[in-house]
Formats: structure tokens, C-alpha cells, sequence
């Protein structure tokens, strides 16, 4: 791995709990020549603060994090999307919100500025009021001749997401399918930086409604890493019990879109129904249908007496009832055989991308984000398929997998306070949550209390160009089921 | 077989609507449109930049727990067989030309309902450089139904008290009636998701 002996030969800087590593500029260019005989080295996550450029390896079977950082000299750096694709979107991204180029990076196109900010590099150490030139995003020219372009979205009525796909259709197979998200840009991270942690958490709570409880997980859990706190075993218990609670509730809004995808209408409410029963617990027994604001930096926002955990019993009970009759509408269906061979992810795939969550686990990617905290000895499902038949199967094993986490851990919430108050230090951070559609990483260093650079990685940013590499060869009929098999979301994405 | 098994829920009891907003809406409602549309309502929903919470709630609402086509309300994917537009998100700057393109693409008499805080004013996102600051700042809206996000049932309660304003004249004819219901019928949304 001589990558990961030039990272390791960098001094370090403290972050909490894995180090970061800075590397020089010719460093940083030769670990990323040197990245190409070391797949096993997952880029999960490309990010910047007005100074550095930071890197975020994972090496999966390993269970090693590794944390690198590269000064940005005359406003570049050197690219690593050569070594890694999934590098792609993330220096584009870098490039709209802090200003920095990437070298010989692969495609240089914006990705969240659509032409339209109030400022240009907003993120930037000075953010230039932007001239209002609204350009159309440019797409790829076409991979053949004598394709067809069927442009979808932004406004699909189908009461999720606004994106754009363009496919390139050839009869009716799709011969190309690009991605361009960033219509749901709200500047999240601009929004982060100055705040204290508690006050920021109101808008990573709204970062992914799917994701809430992961991602305000996550940054809470780095804050605490960055500030040296612990949290009372009562709030940490509750909080895996939320996010568990928010993978079930998520899996079964997926399964009832894949399942009306295909025309599966009974499975579908066979998967709102209980989904229903759940969240009117939930908000029972947190205040909150989707729990959202109720994980707070250290700790959870508001005490749950014996009454609130009677309401969540009831919720879960619910879906326990449930289960059984879903279970059989699946098996007996014509659901999971319409689904059979679908949007194929090859376990290369998986790995170039760091696809983690069902889709990286359908295509035999044996990764967890809960194997990583010892909270349980956690041996997740796999599928080797990487069809959306092996996913849709996986939400069903998951689902069944965290109604048993849920009742081992009903009756062992330890009793206490449930938050701590958060001294005013300064720190760095980093944590990973599993959410239902894969692993959830926050970074973030405080000054004195209050955030001075932080950054969400959501799962999004390898489940979307997984969709695209999906999608191509498959026939136009097939887009939607394909599409819902991976659970895309782009709020997380788009910041 | 598995059908025994199987029994769906019976739908929610509803609450009244409210009253206040039932007025607020009645003032900017003419009648010509409320004879035209009568009690049948399509919606198509324009994501202005949302955290997907708002649309979770809006397909809980269209689920079978909330029966709402009891209400004479479905849900519609184009502008054009739309009466009404649910607009979510606090609008970002990129989406602004996608939600004047709804509005502009949709027939009169229409209606545009702010769902959700941040399509009310911002929500926690005032401020920002990459938003607009809610529906209103682009097209005229009728109706603010806040909360981040809205339950199903205040989205039901508000989304009842658009159509009863609309309704309050009984003066449709029949003949207009029964066109309308054919409509309805022609329109009715398969299950799109
Ligand atoms: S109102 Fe709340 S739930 Fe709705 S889009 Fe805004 S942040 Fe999300």
C-alpha cells in the first residue's frame, strides 16, 4: 500500500479519533499516482476550508480511516479524480463553494453553482459578489451518434427530489445517463460556520429528511470527539434506538416506492401502513415524526419517561405485526422477480466508488458504518447479486435486523441525565453513522465553542453515480424501478 | 389468502378545518373559478428546494392511512392537469425557473400552496445566499400550511379548507358537475410513485 505509506509518513495534525495527515503538494501528487495499484484504498470523501484541501480513505476490510489534508497553493491542488472517479463531483463541488482548482482534475464543469448565488465561491476566504449570468448546465456530448435525448426533471411531480437526468436513448435502451443535482443547494455549510454546535444542528437536521437522525448523529458525534465529551449512557442508548427506528421507517418508504414501481400496488400499502403506525409512535415518544432536532451535540433534546418508551413499543410493535403478511406479499408476488437482474452494480463498482449502505452491501461490499463502534457485534446482511432485487431483499433483513436491535435494547435503557453541557473549546472531529441509505461521515473543527469549518458527507455522493453506471444499457422502461431500487436522495448532496 | 390476513385501516377521523385560513383563502378566491373547479382538486407537487421532509409527510398524506380522494384531492405529475401547485422547499435561486415554468405551464384558475416553513418564509434558511426565501418570492401564493414539516393531517386541514372555499357557492350546475367528475375520473392518478 504505497498510498497510504506516503500519507502515513506526513506529520499529523489532532482530530478526533483518527488523525490527519498534511502532505506536502508533491506528496499529495504522488499518493494519488500511486492510488491506482491500491484499490482497496476508498476515497469516501473530497473537501476543503479556505486553506486545505482534506481527503477521507477508507479501507474497508481493514476497518482503517485515514484522514489527509493538502495546502491549496496559488488556488490549486492537485486533482485526484485521475486515481479515484468518485473524485469527480467532489472538485466540482470544491470549486463552486471554495474557490479551489483542481489540477488535471477529469471534468471541470460546476456542479452545485447552477450560474444563479447571490456570491460566487461562497465558502471562499473572500466571497466575490457573482455577476447574474444563469447558464443552462452543460451536459456530456453524446457517446454515439443518432442517440436520443430525453431530458427528466428537475419537476417530476413524483413527491420526492428535484434533479436532472439526461438519457441517451438509442431505440429504447439507454445508451448514457448523466446527473446533475444541485438544485436543492440551500448553503449549508456557509449556514454551519460561525455557530456554536448546538445552534448548527438545526440545519444539519435538515441537511436529508431521510437521514435526519443520521446525519444530526454524526455531527454531534464529532463535535463531542472534537470537544473530549462523553455523553450519558441513557442519551446513547436512545440515540441508536432512534436511528434505528429511522432505518426501519426509511426502508419501508423505499419499499413501497419500488414496490409502486413495479405495480405492486398491495405490497406498497402493505409498507405505509405500519411505516404510519411508526412515526405516530415516534412522535409519541421523541416529538417528532422523523425525529428531527431531537439529536442534539451532547446529547438527545428532550428526557423520555416510561410513558414516551410505551408509545415507541407500541410504533415498533406495530411493524413486528406487520411484517410477517409484507414478507408474504414479497415472496409471492411478481415483485422481486420483475425486479431480478435490474440496475446491476458490479462489485468494482462498489469499491471505485465507496458505495457503502444496501447498495454497497447488494454488490458484496462488506461494510457497516455500525460494525465500527462496538456498539454490537454487528455482522451485517450480504447479497453478491447487486441487482435491485438483492436490494430489496436486504431492506427486508434489515428491517428484520433492527426490530431485534430495538427489542434487546428496550428493556436495558440504562437510567441518568440524557445531555451534558458543552465546554467552549477548540478541536476537530470526525464520525460515521450507518443511516438507511449508507454511511454518513461529518468533519468539523471548533474555535472556541463555535464551528470553524465543517463538512457532511452524505451517502448520496456514491449512491447517484452508481445510479448513472446502472442505468446505462438498461431499457427505458426499467428506469423508475432501477432508480428507486438505490433510494436516491439529493438534499444531502446538493448541501 | 393473504388477503384475510390483511386488513386496511379504516381512514382518520378529520379535524375541521380552520376556520381563519377558510376566510383568508375565501377573499381571494373568484367565484368563476370556485364554479369551475367545484369540490375536486388536482395537485402536483414543485420540490423549491426541500430536505425531502416535506415530501415524506405528502406521501404519508397520499398513502392509504388518509384516504384522499374521500376529500376530492389527488395528486397529479404535470403542470397541466394541475389546479393547484404544493410547493415545498424555501425556493432555492436554482429552482426558481423550474417553479415559474409549473406555474406558467399550469391552466387558470389556479392556486399555489406554501407547504412547510421554509416554503412559507425561508424557514431556518433565511438568509442565505443560495435561496430565495420561500414560494411567495416568485408566484402569488394562497395558502401557507407551516410546520417543518407539516403532519399529514395539518396538510389534509389546510388543503380542506382551500377546497371549501373553492366550493362555497353551491351554484355549480349539474351538467358542470358531471363534466367535472368525468374529468376527475380521466385524471385520477395511477400510482405514480
Ligand atoms: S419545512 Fe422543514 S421539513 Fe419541510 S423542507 Fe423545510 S426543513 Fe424540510
Amino acid at each position: 500500500m504505497r498510498a497510504l505509506s506516503i500519507i502515513r509518513a506526513a506529520g499529523a495534525e489532532t482530530c478526533h479519533p483518527w488523525p490527519r495527515h498534511i502532505l506536502r503538494t508533491p506528496d499529495w501528487a504522488a499518493m494519488v499516482q500511486a492510488l491506482p495499484e491500491d484499490p482497496d484504498l476508498a476515497l469516501v470523501a473530497l473537501w476543503a476550508d479556505t486553506l486545505q484541501v482534506h481527503a477521507l480513505f477508507h479501507v474497508v476490510g481493514a476497518g482503517r480511516i485515514v484522514l489527509a489534508s493538502v495546502p491549496v497553493e496559488a488556488g490549486a491542488y492537485p486533482a485526484v479524480s485521475p486515481a479515484r472517479q468518485g473524485a469527480a463531483w467532489f472538485e466540482r463541488a470544491i470549486h463552486d463553494l471554495w474557490g479551489h482548482r483542481a489540477e488535471g482534475g477529469a471534468d471541470l464543469r460546476p456542479w452545485l453553482d447552477h450560474g444563479t448565488w447571490a456570491q460566487a465561491a461562497p465558502l471562499s476566504a473572500r466571497p466575490a459578489a457573482a455577476e447574474h449570468a444563469s447558464e443552462p448546465p452543460t451536459f456530456l456530448p453524446p457517446v454515439a451518434e443518432g442517440l436520443a435525448s430525453l431530458p427528466v426533471g428537475p419537476v417530476t411531480g413524483t413527491l420526492d427530489d428535484a434533479f436532472h437526468l439526461r438519457l441517451g436513448l438509442r431505440g429504447e435502451t439507454i445508451a448514457q445517463a448523466e446527473m446533475r443535482l444541485g438544485y436543492l443547494h440551500r448553503g449549508i455549510p456557509a449556514l454551519l460556520r460561525g455557530k456554536a454546535p448546538r445552534t448548527a444542528a438545526r440545519f444539519v437536521a435538515r441537511l436529508a429528511a431521510d437521514a435526519t437522525v443520521a446525519h444530526a448523529l454524526a455531527f454531534a458525534e464529532a463535535a463531542e470527539a472534537a470537544m473530549a465529551v462523553t455523553v450519558p449512557p441513557r442519551a446513547v442508548a436512545l440515540r441508536r434506538m432512534m436511528l434505528e427506528c429511522e432505518r426501519i421507517a426509511v426502508h419501508l418508504d423505499d419499499l413501497a416506492a419500488i414496490a409502486a414501481a413495479v405495480g405492486a400496488s398491495s405490497v406498497a400499502r402493505a409498507c405505509e401502513t405500519p411505516r404510519e403506525w411508526l412515526l405516530r409512535g415516534l412522535e409519541q415518544a421523541f416529538g417528532h415524526r422523523l425525529m428531527m432536532d431531537c439529536v442534539v451535540p451532547g446529547g438527545i433534546a428532550a428526557a423520555v419517561g416510561p410513558a414516551e418508551l410505551q408509545a415507541l413499543r407500541r410504533g415498533i410493535g406495530a411493524v413486528s405485526a406487520a411484517l410477517p403478511d409484507l414478507r408474504r406479499r414479497l415472496a409471492a408476488g411478481a415483485c422481486l422477480p420483475r425486479l431480478a437482474g435490474l440496475g446491476r452494480v458490479s462489485s468494482g463498482l462498489a469499491a471505485a466508488l465507496a458505495l457503502g449502505g444496501i447498495a454497497g452491501r447488494a454488490s458484496g461490499r462488506r461494510w457497516d458504518a455500525r460494525m465500527l463502534d462496538g456498539f454490537l457485534e454487528y455482522a451485517p446482511a450480504l447479497e453478491r447479486a447487486g441487482d435491485a432485487a438483492a436490494r430489496t431483499r436486504l431492506r427486508i433483513a434489515e428491517i428484520v435486523a433492527s426490530l431485534e436491535i430495538l427489542a434487546r435494547s428496550l428493556d436495558f435503557v440504562p437510567e441518568g441525565e440524557v445531555s451534558v453541557a458543552l465546554p467552549m473549546v477548540s478541536g476537530e472531529g470526525v464520525a460515521c453513522v450507518e443511516s438507511a441509505r449508507g454511511d454518513v461521515w461529518h468533519w468539523l473543527r471548533l474555535d472556541h465553542g463555535q464551528i470553524a469549518a465543517a463538512f457532511p458527507r452524505d451517502p448520496g455522493w456514491a449512491l447517484w453515480p452508481a445510479l448513472e453506471a446502472a442505468l446505462s444499457g438498461a431499457a427505458a422502461e426499467e428506469m423508475l424501478p432501477i432508480a428507486r431500487s438505490f433510494g436516491l436522495v439529493a438534499a444531502g448532496v446538493d448541501l | 389468502m393473504i388477503g384475510r390476513f390483511w386488513k386496511p385501516a379504516a381512514a382518520e377521523p378529520m379535524p375541521a378545518a380552520d376556520e381563519e385560513t377558510t376566510r383568508s383563502l375565501l377573499e381571494r378566491l373568484d367565484s368563476a373559478a370556485q364554479a369551475r373547479l367545484g369540490r375536486s382538486l388536482a395537485l402536483l407537487h414543485v420540490n423549491g428546494g426541500s430536505c425531502g421532509g416535506c415530501e415524506m409527510e405528502l406521501r404519508a398524506l397520499r398513502g392509504v392511512l388518509y384516504d384522499l380522494e374521500r376529500f376530492g384531492l389527488r395528486f397529479v405529475t404535470a403542470p397541466a392537469q394541475a389546479d393547484v401547485l404544493l410547493v415545498t422547499g424555501a425556493l432555492t435561486r436554482t429552482l426558481r425557473v423550474a417553479l415559474e415554468q409549473a406555474w406558467d405551464a399550469t391552466p387558470d384558475p389556479k392556486w399555489v400552496v406554501a407547504v412547510g416553513d421554509c416554503a412559507v418564509d425561508g424557514g431556518v434558511f433565511k438568509g442565505s445566499y443560495a435561496i430565495l426565501g420561500g414560494a411567495g418570492s416568485v408566484v402569488p401564493v394562497d395558502l401557507t400550511i407551516s410546520g417543518c414539516p407539516p403532519s399529514p393531517l395539518r396538510l389534509l386541514s389546510g388543503l380542506r379548507a382551500l377546497l371549501e372555499a373553492n366550493a362555497r357557492p353551491a351554484t355549480l350546475r349539474v351538467a358542470d358537475r358531471r363534466a367535472m367528475e368525468r374529468r376527475a375520473g380521466e385524471l385520477r392518478a395511477p400510482d405514480d410513485r
